[in-house]
């Protein structure tokens, strides 16, 4: 393949890459995200390879895919075009895969899924519950197309969105499409795309006309994992978006900015761009144009304050990933001083859809003030944990029990948090909230990347929002005095409500710290850090309160608080708790007899409960 | 542009665009506390503390936000003052609180600014900064008292260019650190002590040397002191007088009472350093050497230049600084003439300077000072020793040693040494006088960054630049280094406006102190009898009993050194 010199020429490459391939013939999709390969992905693969060669299989190809989004399965394999969809694939499995289902077409049963919440199994993955009230746009292809292949890309319409914006568009009409698709930021705060677009274009910068581009693949938010998904399955989707925005705005150089923890992402976005480079879909004069745009790489350290937009330039610029005073806004003087659109992976990701299939058909999709499709890190305590995408609109009780098929061991659900740290919790009363920017907001929660982590009766609140606070406040930069202090104060009164010293006094003194953050923080991450405690105090005001005036904690989840002991009835006299559990010897008791506790003794560690086979250990 | 209107406490105001709301406060006389704030550093918004209230009940900082057309405006309002009391209580919540013994007692920002809020209580009880301290340069720093404004971390890498600090960590245990937290003597600290004048606190001060100066007046030791010149305009306002106010008699009366056995001049040495560095630098320009030359007053630049510009360090001059021709001559020439021991004499130094602790303890020096004393330690000692400073008689400084002119004293203001310098050269090559308003260089004066001037010397057209601060001093040298300029002299003070803001100098806030310092030494150079360094009658004299010409032999072993390359970081 050689340089693209005009759309044409796209084309003819699509159209010769498509009469290569036969359809009909067998392909095995194993993923390749991080999670599958966590799970045993690649030696899956080789052995499978090796399987292959040693029964003379040569025309049945194996791709490795991006993020199937049902991780918690992993690791996952699709063979097509039977769409057999098998779970947790071991090098073990192969030779009975080879010898049924590749060549016979039979399923395995052992390895479909099998629905924990109905009972069934499932052969094929479009009738899978986790995946048939999901919309997948961005997540197209991840799954589905060989994520170090250009050529999958081209065969899944890849540039046609490219072709169709340098062949007639001009940048306003492209910064107008995306204002009338009503795509908003899928980073967490929800700007309208459009609109930064309409800035970055205008922004006059110092005269030079340099503009930049940047790609926000930082992903900060413990639990959330769309961006990496995204980069790591399809990353010339990512490209396409950026190219559509940089045209947009005027901007001839780009970077992505990804945290150095995703490593295989960096490595495929790699890949991606050298291919792109080798065809001219990225560098001077794309696709013969005189469109030119320069993509780059950095990576980042990992810091959650860099998700913010200065801090992120100043990071790129090789700073301290520390934010600073605005104005001048990051669109007037950015990344080296000159304006700069930054946007997330996700939204960046969204654009070739809406440019493709025009801005109509995106923003039919949705709410009125939220169009199209979001994807969330289903995790915490449901029975289906996984990336999905989901058209705006769909109810919180849709996205959790029937996507995420609801709380497992037949416990109750209690709250999702929702926007990671800088959330807030929804509770059952609003299972029927519509998932769109305003009604979470409006709940008191926000959309943010996209986490929700669902959590069930026997998560205690309080040391909830002390786990969400511990996070922020390690991540504030420490630059600004309420953030950095502040949130240390805060968690150190929650600390000691989960020990039991919580006074009287304590709710409220939280709660004024909190609006005295967010009133005065300098970045998004101050401003936002309190939300978990307003959001579980608003909600779970009772549970604080036994924490301090009863020194009880209801959900049975904070140690100090409890009282244990040893049900004589059910005790089988295993010695567990006492030789292996209790660290200050509390426990005493001999063989087939049962034990007893020396509450004079016991810490409160919760060894012995969570040691006994017999549910023998209670607590209070 | 169109004035903008807008309304700050009831009060009707028209400003420019672009004024912030903290200017624009101040016209209306009102004040907005602040303390990561300062003119001279970009703005950094980390405090918090200026918090005004809009109409909307959304607090804004006040220090970066511009005003906006229509803005309503409370900066005292219930919510903002609840505000910053809360900031100021969690400031005070991890903060090493030994205020009765800390250095910035009744001079803390801090604590002045909790006493203005009327902060009571401290409702947080719990973790408190934990670091080492690091006292093993002549800028101690505690980071336990650091407030994280970051004025010193600004004045290091903009106005100094040096970078030797910088924040590191997150969260409770960021904190401001040299680079891989090494010790501050280990680092590319060139311990001007800008750093110290901005710090609100306590976090960075100069290291005491109170009691080893006390120790040696107390033996047997004949103990002489030096007083820099710009010491003489700003030691009085450590007694409530106005920054300016020339207290040099004072000064003598003073170390006098304290103990010392002779009180002597800084200033007789700048004038030799005149004589030694005319001579060099038309020497140089007579036998093509290393030009331009470079003046080495300046113990912070020298370390600059040695670590960022090694390769003009030959275009330094070798003379040593003043204050280190007065240690070597204390104990060579004075020790001779006087039949003292050298090594019973103790030389301790009142400087403007942090950095001159540094200088002492170089091997080139050979130890020939033996203490250093900023301003603001003099004044403790002062104070310490009880003794009423403004009713003091104005005393003359001890012979020989204690005679200058008015050459010497301008050493002490950016400009002034060049000055100085061309009113010896221009003698020396015209074999005439510059007199009345000729004397006044003017061209050279001032407080910009960087100032250019030709003088004419009979046939020689002499090119001249001066700098202040080191930020300005890169621009040049990297002009220099490019080939794009070719000066004879260039004068470099690292500290703006030269010493007399030097990092050991009184903590003022007056936004005038340059100005006001600068026209102190001024005033007393036109008061002086003699302004001009060769007509100092003591340095003829020390010429013709002991070194016989400028850059002779024996001049050249005692007043002179080399410097070399050292690491940047």
């Amino acid at each position: 393949m050689g340089k693209l010199r005009s759309i044409e020429e796209l084309e003819l490459l699509r159209n010769k890459i498509n009469a290569s391939i036969d359809h009909s013939q067998l392909c095995v999709y194993i993923c390749g995200g991080t999670g599958c390969k966590a799970c045993g992905a690649d030696a899956a693969k080789d052995a499978l390879q090796a399987m292959f060669k040693a029964k003379g299989i040569k025309d049945i190809k194996i791709k490795m895919t991006g993020c199937h989004g049902f991780c918690e399965k992993g690791a996952l394999m699709i063979i097509e075009p039977y769409d057999i969809y098998y779970c947790h694939v071991q090098p073990e499995d192969m030779e009975e895969i080879v010898e049924k289902t590749i060549k016979k077409g039979e399923p395995i049963e052992r390895l479909l899924y099998h629905d924990p919440v109905s009972g069934k199994i499932f052969v094929h993955s479009k009738d899978n519950p986790f995946y048939v009230k999901q919309k997948r746009i961005v997540l197209s292809n991840c799954g589905h197309v060989d994520a170090e292949s250009i050529e999958d890309y081209l065969v899944k319409d890849g540039f046609v969105a490219l072709a169709k914006m340098l062949g007639g568009m001009t940048s306003e009409q492209v910064v107008a499409e995306v204002t009338a698709s009503g795509l908003r930021g899928r980073g967490g705060a929800g700007f309208p795309t459009g609109i930064k677009f309409a800035e970055g274009r205008k922004a006059k910068g110092d005269g030079t006309g340099k503009k930049y581009m940047v790609c926000n693949g930082d992903e900060g938010d413990p639990g959330a994992f769309m961006d990496r998904s995204i980069m790591e399955g399809d990353p010339y989707k990512l490209i396409e978006g950026m190219l559509i925005g940089a045209f947009a705005v005027g901007s001839d150089e780009g970077y992505i900015y990804v945290r150095a923890e995703y490593p295989l992402a960096i490595q495929r976005l790699k890949i991606a761009m050298a291919q792109c480079e080798e065809l001219a879909l990225l560098g001077e004069n794309i696709l013969g144009t005189n469109f030119s745009f320069k993509l780059k790489i950095k990576e980042g350290a990992g810091a959650f304050v860099c998700g913010e937009s200065t801090a992120l330039t100043s990071s790129i610029e090789g700073g301290r990933g520390m934010p600073r005073i605005r104005p001048p806004q990051t669109a007037q003087k950015g990344l080296w001083g000159k304006p700069t659109v930054l946007n997330n992976v996700e939204t960046f990701a969204s654009l070739p859809a809406i440019i493709e299939n025009g801005s109509a058909w995106y923003a039919a999709m949705g709410t009125e003030k939220s169009k199209g499709t979001k994807t969330f890190a289903v995790a915490g305590k449901v029975r289906r944990i996984g990336l999905v995408e989901i058209p705006m609109g769909l109810t919180v009780r849709e996205l959790i029990f029937d996507i995420g098929g609801g709380v497992p061991d037949g416990k109750e659900f209690k709250a999702v948090q929702m926007g990671g740290p800088s959330g807030g919790c929804l509770t059952r009363d609003h299972l029927d909230l519509p998932i769109d920017f305003d009604s979470l907001t409006q709940a008191g929660s926000i959309m943010g990347s996209g986490g929700a982590v669902v959590v069930d009766e026997e998560t205690c609140m309080v040391d909830f929002a002390r786990f969400f606070l511990d996070f922020t406040q390690r991540e504030s930069c420490g630059k600004c005095i309420p953030c950095r202090e502040g949130t240390k104060r805060m968690l150190e009164i929650l600390e000691r409500i989960c020990i039991g010293e919580g006074k009287d006094g304590d709710i409220e003194l939280l709660e004024e710290l909190s609006n005295m953050i967010i009133s005065s923080s300098l970045c998004g991450l101050g401003k936002t850090a309190p939300n978990p405690v307003l959001s579980t105090i608003n909600h779970f005001r009772d549970e604080y309160e036994a924490h301090i005036h009863h020194k009880k904690c209801p959900a049975k989840a904070c140690p100090p608080l409890l009282t244990f002991g040893i049900d004589p009835s059910k005790c089988k006299g295993c010695t567990k708790c006492v030789k292996r559990a209790c660290p200050v010897k509390a426990i005493t008791g001999e063989i087939r007899k049962p034990h007893k506790l020396d509450m004079k003794l016991c810490v409160q560690c919760g060894a012995c409960f969570d040691i006994c086979p017999f549910d023998a250990v209670t607590k209070e | 542009m169109s004035m903008i209107n807008l309304i700050i406490n009831n009060q009707a105001i028209e400003v420019e665009p672009d004024t912030t709301i903290l200017e624009a406060a101040a016209k209306l006389g009102i004040k907005i506390p602040t303390l990561c704030y300062l003119p001279e550093l970009r703005k950094f918004g980390a405090c918090r503390i200026c918090v005004v209230e809009d109409a909307r009940g959304t607090l804004v900082p006040a220090c970066y936000t511009p005003v906006k057309e229509g803005m309503v405006l409370k900066t005292a309002s219930p919510k903002t003052i609840k505000t910053r009391k809360t900031i100021l209580e969690l400031l005070l919540a991890s903060h090493n609180g030994n205020c009765l013994i800390c250095d910035r007692n009744g001079r803390c920002t801090l604590q002045t600014m909790a006493y203005e809020m009327d902060v009571r209580e401290i409702r947080f009880k719990g973790a408190i900064r934990d670091f080492p301290m690091d006292a093993s340069g002549a800028v101690i720093r505690d980071p336990n008292k650091c407030i994280l404004c970051g004025n010193c971390v600004r004045m290091c890498h903009e106005v100094q260019t040096v970078g030797t600090i910088d924040f590191t960590d997150r969260g409770f245990t960021a904190s401001v650190a040299t680079a891989f937290d090494k010790p501050i003597i280990e680092s590319n600290c060139i311990f001007c002590g800008q750093c110290v004048l901005v710090c609100p606190v306590a976090a960075l001060v100069e290291t005491s040397e109170i009691e080893a100066v006390k120790t040696a007046i107390a033996s047997d030791k004949h103990v002489v002191v030096q007083v820099a010149p710009a010491v003489r305009v700003s030691l009085g306002e450590e007694f409530g007088l106005e920054p300016g106010t020339l207290v040099t008699g004072k000064i003598v009366a003073a170390l006098r009472r304290l103990g010392f056995d002779k009180i002597f001049d800084t200033q007789f040495t700048a004038d030799l350093t005149i004589m030694e560095e005319g001579a060099e630098l038309l020497h140089r320009i007579k036998d093509g050497g290393a030009l331009p030359m470079f003046t080495s007053c300046s113990p912070a630049w020298i370390k600059f230049c040695e670590q960022f510009y090694p390769e003009l360090l030959p275009n330094v001059s070798t003379c040593k600084s003043p204050q280190e021709m007065f240690g070597a001559i204390a104990k060579t020439y004075y020790a001779e003439k006087s039949g003292i021991d050298p090594k019973d004499i103790f030389v301790v130094s009142i400087m403007p300077c942090t950095a001159k602790k540094y200088e002492k303890n170089r091997p080139e020096m050979k130890n020939e000072v033996d203490a250093v004393l900023t301003t603001r330690e003099l004044a403790k000692m002062i104070k310490q020793a009880g003794i009423e400073f403004k009713t003091l008689p104005d005393e003359d400084f001890d012979s020989p040693l204690g005679q200058s002119t008015g050459a010497g004293t301008i050493f002490g203001v950016t400009g002034g040494m060049m000055e100085a310098t061309l009113r010896t050269v221009y003698a020396i090559v015209t074999e005439k006088e510059l007199e009345g308003d000729a004397l006044e260089l003017t061209a050279v004066r001032g407080l910009e960054g960087i100032r250019e001037a030709t003088i004419p010397l009979g046939d020689l057209n002499l090119k001249v630049a001066v700098t202040t601060g080191l930020g300005n001093a890169r621009v040049l040298l990297d002009k220099i280094k490019a080939g794009e300029a070719d000066y004879h002299l260039v004068e470099i003070m690292p500290c703006s406006g030269g010493c007399i803001n030097g990092g050991g100098q009184p903590y003022t806030n007056d936004p005038a102190l340059k100005e006001k310092r600068a026209a102190g030494l001024y005033e007393s150079d036109r008061s002086l009898p003699l302004r001009k360094s060769h007509l100092n009658p003591a340095v003829q004299k020390a010429y013709q009993e002991y070194f016989g010409k400028p850059n002779s032999h024996k001049a050249h072993e005692i007043l002179h050194t080399h410097y070399h390359q050292k690491p940047r970081h």
